[in-house]
């Protein structure tokens, strides 16, 4: 059984049809990538699957239940994280404090142990911490653990991103334009830590990429999208190859 | 007959509801800072006349002290931008609104201290002047009222649908930074609009000043006025008027017919229920942020 | 700076950062515990009326300074706990039923508002609470056989397990109370912020968007939010309804509301401090400018003027003054002390610049 399974779904806003009867399947422990020119309704899909839209048709599987009887806030708590295009980190906060929000699917403790600071609210906190702390030297973030977010470089913020979403300890990481923004070097880190995220964590990774090298280095499986519908689907070579995926780059010949 | 005066003294109120309304969405408009401090605006523009005009103070003509104050309330308008606001460029909509909520409190006190907290009227040539049409007696100063509302934001309308700075506006508040780089001088644009909110803050207050008396405290009375531009629609120019007509319609009728005590409950609890089922006012439309 | 080496977990789980800091927080508490023999009755009501303002500032720091959510209209709620409190205590329910369920009953009418209000955004949601504090003055006056309408009501000493306490015959004894219940609601403050469900209500405040990918209920959180702000700002009500002695419809009026607010945005918006010093500003202001008004009558060999509506004034230009040079309020600009004294041969002259931002509409047309 597949891990996530698309079929048939469309989505509409107003006159414009932003993903028109799209079906697709994603396997658990791949790495699978949407790549599409721009307003192919590649972010669509993540705001589709995170629930911030509801599909006018199709249905949306996720390891076996079906997906849009989930509330948004429900997402996260059946193991899919995301992270966002335009970064949509806590401002205001520490990265520490941004990565236990990711925690917060954990959450065990009513209000009045928390708000009394209980042996199993603190005994939750350490767990909590345990883990975060692990994130943040796998993706060699300590050197920023106690910084503000609004003071951090574009690149740091990013991998936060990331790590935030990996604190939720997903099944499904979703990543939307991961290396957008990003230096050759940032994005060569990038490409490791998402073929570790894969292998080590055993997570399965959907991403939206422009960045065909990173696309083809590290995905199974492609996805190539235009006007919200299926152009073509396989290993990153084949998808490259197929003459629907040319035309829509570079323009139909005559 | 009895209704259709309260019909009249009713919209007159609300046109000054109305004019306090039209200042919040012209700023609103222009900035997207919501001035809370308007009404305490027009209640100086009040005072401002009464000094010049009444023959306990400064003793001018009345058409020449018109002019004059509301010169000095434009001038005022665009020195509050100059020196204040205009430090706030790019902060969030919620600090505007606080620093607006506290420059209402200094113009309340600077206004206490100049004029005294006794309730002052305006001497105008209206006062006391009755005006018949058919079997109707009507206030002279109640049909002023109207027909300088109705003029008013006929004009404002005109200027933002048509001029190339009202459009300026429109574009520096949607997006002050794309807006820069078209070339707006979003900053000198944001001056006029506080300019111009102050001149509407005047007219409100000689409005208000010649049908009844004026103290500091009446600058509360923007609240009042806020519901009224809530109701309709903080985007839209004549839909702040129509929210002051109905606030100003519905209080007489409301406080005849309805039981005492409850009458003055009814404008907030209609803008409760406008804010519950249309959040964003009757006219406006708002949509959810794009991620 | 004092760097603190970490060798555990608990040493960021805790709320103080080293010993140096929990004990000086220990000190002052003492000191103010000890405040009954160290000051006059005037002086020790004074700290008691900041200690109030203090526990509603920080019911609506929960709400706004935390969560993000504006509220314009919390005396309605000081009211609300104020006078259930009275009801209950005159139905004869002795004191220690009737103030926890003051703030409980105030929690759970701030439920009944925050769920129309849930899609009320930032001004919005502003002008709503405003609108409902602005009718709770009516509804006081309407409710008049609970309430007693204009006339008010009088709550005199109660009887706290045979203890009496009263705000004029034992002053000692109602500060010991309202410090009391002070120090309960900021411990359970602290626990909360380093707990889950602090973090969520920071987490709504900074993007409700993420915070929902991340498993936050942002409704829920925000519900949860307004009950116990209500409910903070419920017993904070009922200890002003106490100190005051009588009260009625104008006493928790919409320049109350506002007053609040103003408050703990000169306290420092999203800290626990800034409610507290925020407090201090609003209840020693009148005192401080009753002494400077005497100084100046003797510097001009005058006399004593009264200048009505002075304070308010005042209060206003501090506030105008801190929005556009330290919108972090006092407690940000403590920091920036603090951190530039420890730096000191070390600081850059643009450590503490303000950031531009840009504003970027979420209006579309």
């Amino acid at each position: 059984m597949s891990l996530l399974e698309f079929s048939n779904v469309t989505l509409k806003f107003g006159g414009l049809t932003a993903v028109n009867d799209l079906s697709f399947e994603i396997e658990e422990g791949e790495v699978f990538a949407i790549v599409g020119p721009n307003g192919a309704g590649k972010s669509t899909v993540f705001n589709l699957i995170s629930r911030f839209y509801n599909p006018l048709s199709g249905s949306i599987r996720y390891d076996g239940h079906d997906l849009l009887k989930v509330k948004p806030s429900g997402v996260a708590a059946h193991g899919v994280a995301r992270t966002f295009q335009n970064i949509e980190l806590f401002e205001h906060s520490t990265v520490l404090q941004n990565l236990l929000v990711g925690r917060h699917r954990h959450r065990k403790t009513g209000l009045l142990q928390e708000a009394l600071f209980t042996r199993a609210a603190c005994r939750q906190e350490i767990k909590c911490r345990q883990e975060v702390e692990e994130i943040m030297d796998f993706l060699d973030l300590q050197a920023y653990r106690d910084k503000m977010i609004s003071g951090l470089p574009y690149g740091v913020r990013k991998v936060v991103e990331v790590a935030r979403a990996l604190a939720i300890s997903p099944r499904l990481l979703m990543l939307d334009e991961p290396a957008s923004g990003l230096s050759v070097e940032e994005t060569t880190d990038m490409r490791w830590w998402i073929e570790d995220i894969r292998r080590q964590m055993g997570i399965t990774v959907l991403m939206v990429e422009h960045d065909m090298g990173l696309v083809s280095n590290v995905s199974d499986r492609v996805l190539a999208m235009a006007d919200g519908a299926r152009l073509a689907l396989g290993t990153p070579s084949e998808v490259q190859a197929h003459p629907a995926v040319v035309a829509a780059y570079l323009g139909r010949a005559s | 007959m009895d209704n259709a005066q309260l019909l009249v003294s009713g919209l007159a109120n609300g046109c000054v509801y109305g004019l306090i309304a039209l200042g919040f969405v012209l700023v609103y408009k222009a900035t997207e800072a919501i001035n809370f401090a308007q009404g305490d605006l027009m209640m100086l523009g009040a005072f401002v006349t009464i000094g010049l005009a009444n023959t306990h103070y400064m003793g001018l003509p009345f058409w020449i002290a018109l002019p004059v104050s509301l010169g000095i309330m434009g001038a005022l308008g665009y020195l509050i931008d100059r020196l204040i606001i205009r430090r706030m460029f790019g902060e969030s909509q919620v600090a505007v609104m606080i620093l607006t909520i506290a420059m209402g409190f200094v113009i309340r006190f600077v206004a206490g201290l100049i004029w005294g907290h006794e309730p002052h009227t305006l001497e105008s040539p209206f006062a006391g002047r009755d005006v018949r049409i058919g079997g109707l007696v009507l206030g002279m100063e109640d049909v002023a009222v109207i027909v300088v509302t109705l003029l008013l934001t006929w004009c404002l309308y005109v200027f933002f649908r048509r001029t190339r700075l009202g459009l300026a506006m429109q574009g520096a508040s949607q997006n002050q930074l794309a807006a820069y780089y078209m070339g707006i001088p979003v900053k000198r644009v944001q001056g006029n609009v506080w300019a111009l909110a102050g001149v509407a803050a005047g007219i409100a207050g000689i409005l208000f000043a010649v049908r009844g008396s004026v103290d500091p405290s009446t600058g509360l009375m923007g609240i009042k006025a806020f519901a009224a531009a809530v109701i309709g629609g903080f985007g839209s120019l004549p839909g702040a008027l129509a929210g002051g007509l109905i606030v100003g319609v519905i209080e007489p009728f409301a406080s005849r017919y309805i039981a005492a005590g409850y009458s003055q409950v009814v404008p907030y609890a209609l803008l409760l229920v406008v804010l519950i089922f249309r959040p964003n006012g009757l006219f406006s439309q708002v949509r959810a942020k794009k991620v | 700076m004092r760097v603190v080496f970490k060798t555990g977990y608990m040493q960021d789980i805790r709320p103080w950062k080293d010993g140096y800091q929990l004990s000086l927080y220990l000190v002052l508490l003492v000191a103010v515990c000890a405040a009954p023999w160290w000051m006059d009755d005037f002086y020790l009501g004074e700290l008691t009326n900041v200690l109030i303002w203090a526990m509603a500032g920080m019911g609506l720091m929960l709400l706004t300074g935390h969560t993000g959510q504006v509220s314009l209209g919390h005396a309605a709620f000081l009211a609300f706990g104020c006078y259930t409190n009275a009801v209950l205590i005159e139905a004869g329910a002795p004191f220690a039923i009737a103030f926890p369920a003051a703030g409980i009953l105030t929690g759970i009418a701030g439920v009944s508002v925050a769920i129309p209000a849930l899609r009320l955004h930032g001004v919005y949601l502003a002008i709503f609470t405003l609108a409902l504090s602005v009718l709770m003055d009516d509804i006081i006056v309407l409710a008049e056989p609970l309430t007693g309408g204009v006339g008010g009501k009088y709550l005199g000493d109660v009887s706290i397990f045979g203890l009496t306490v009263g705000r004029w015959t034992t002053p000692d004894r109602f500060f010991w109370l309202v410090l009391g219940a002070t120090v309960m609601v900021t411990l359970g403050y602290i626990n909360l912020l380093r707990a889950p469900l602090g973090r969520s209500f920071i987490a709504v405040r900074d993007s409700e968007v993420s915070a929902q990918a991340m498993g936050v209920d942002v409704s829920r959180a925000k519900t949860v939010s307004f009950a116990l702000s209500c409910t903070v700002a419920g017993w904070a009500g009922a200890l002003m309804g106490m100190y005051s002695g009588a009260f009625n419809n104008e006493t928790f009026n919409v320049l109350i509301s506002i007053q609040l607010l103003l408050m703990i945005v000169i306290g420092g918006l999203g800290s626990i401090h800034g409610a507290f010093l925020g407090a201090i500003v609003v209840g020693f202001l009148p005192q401080f400018l009753s002494i400077m008004k005497e100084y100046v009558a003797v510097m001009f060999k005058g006399g004593a003027v009264a200048i009505p509506g002075l304070e308010t004034g005042v209060f206003g230009m501090i506030l105008i003054g801190f929005i556009l040079f330290e919108p972090m309020g006092m407690y940000g600009r403590w920091l920036k002390i603090r951190t530039w004294l420890e730096l000191r041969p070390f600081c850059r002259k643009d450590m503490f610049k303000r950031r531009k931002s840009y504003l970027k509409t979420e209006r579309l047309r």
